[in-house]
């Protein structure tokens, strides 16, 4: 009886550990996310005034290597039918088209926010860090828009 | 190494850096890297008015968006601090257009003409941070997606949508700058 117990393999963590440990995890990548955003500049609303004025290649750099190394690293996950962490196949289910409507016109709406405020959503929450409290009132905002949204979707067209 | 911690990145450096979401993510746990969610997901815990958009399980979906976000606003609070106070250096052409806007004072992140409590009260500061931070979450909630979803990770699996997307917050950019501004500022 002592020899099965001395030969059993130690009990995996439970899953809510894992769950825990998971989300621990998102929250620390979030964290150097955010380190990103603010040393990278791209949250500062002089960058994005700069690039949506063409006079200066630097945010068009940064986002066109993000682009290459993201869509390199796809290709090899793809390529190589990588799984995830938990052993589960990675895949990136692909976005419904429909009439392109949604995209273009809620893309362009972003873009007016985006260029108003000097921050899309991630940005927001990092400018708050970095002691620009008044975007509190700008994420504030940015529900009552996602929510209103929510109110209009099915009249707006898809 | 501390030029490193205090000096901005280069742009090689911040680029490939942010691309690294995408499989990091992935790897870990099959996410598409992406932050607009974030919102549509406090909406639904908060406030779903028993809308369809809000109806799903935001706790299952949702939690790893949250806790991303808030270690986005960590992750800004730490390197506010290891960061030297020297300003965003922008361009001369720029910042002599900012100054025909009426901006003076180029310190911090942003505009504190514009990005300040008192400045609420003022009409580009309203505008700006009110109506901005509305079209933002209007605008990505519509479209599905931000920077991060549509123009690194949409992109990065080659997607239609998404360069209709990115096609469209250019434009609704150069719209709001070139046009837009001027009226407010």
């Amino acid at each position: 009886m002592s020899a099965e117990l001395e030969t059993r393999p130690q009990p995996a963590a439970t899953t809510e550990e894992k769950a825990e440990n998971i989300l621990l995890t998102y929250f620390l990548f979030g964290i150097f996310f955010g380190i990103t955003l603010t040393k990278s500049e791209v949250l500062s609303w002089f960058r994005i005034q700069e690039m949506f004025r063409f006079q200066s290649p630097r945010m068009y750099e940064i986002i066109a290597s993000a682009v290459v190394v993201a869509t390199a690293s796809v290709v090899v996950i793809k390529r190589l039918q990588l799984k995830d962490v938990s052993g589960e196949p990675i895949t990136i289910p692909p976005k419904t088209l429909g009439h392109g409507v949604r995209y273009a016109v809620g893309g362009t709406i972003f873009g007016l926010g985006w260029a108003l405020t000097g921050a899309c959503p991630g940005p927001l929450f990092a400018l708050v860090g970095n002691g620009v409290t008044v975007m509190i009132v700008a994420i504030v905002s940015a529900l009552a828009g996602t929510w209103l949204y929510g109110l209009l979707r099915p009249k707006l067209p898809h | 190494m501390m030029d490193f911690v205090s000096a901005p990145w280069p742009w090689y450096v911040a680029g490939p850096v942010i691309g690294l979401f995408v499989p990091a993510l992935l790897i870990l746990d099959n996410r598409l890297f992406g932050v607009s969610s974030s919102l549509r997901h406090v909406c639904a815990a908060v406030f779903p008015a028993k809308l369809d958009y809000f109806r799903y399980d935001w706790k299952r979906t949702g939690s790893w968006n949250l806790f991303f976000v808030a270690g986005i606003f960590v992750g800004g609070l730490l390197a506010s601090h290891w960061g030297s106070s020297h300003d965003v250096a922008i361009s001369e052409s720029t910042r002599f257009a900012l100054t025909k806007l009426g901006i003076h004072n180029f310190s911090g992140l942003a505009p504190r003409e514009v990005f300040s409590w008192p400045a609420l009260l003022t009409l580009k500061g309203f505008v700006s941070i009110v109506v901005g931070g509305f079209l933002v979450g209007f605008g990505t909630a519509y479209a599905g997606g931000c920077t991060s979803g549509h123009a690194i990770s949409g992109l990065a699996d080659l997607q239609l949508s998404s360069l209709i997307a990115v096609m469209g917050f250019f434009a609704g950019g150069l719209i709001a700058t070139h046009f837009l501004l001027p009226l407010i500022f």
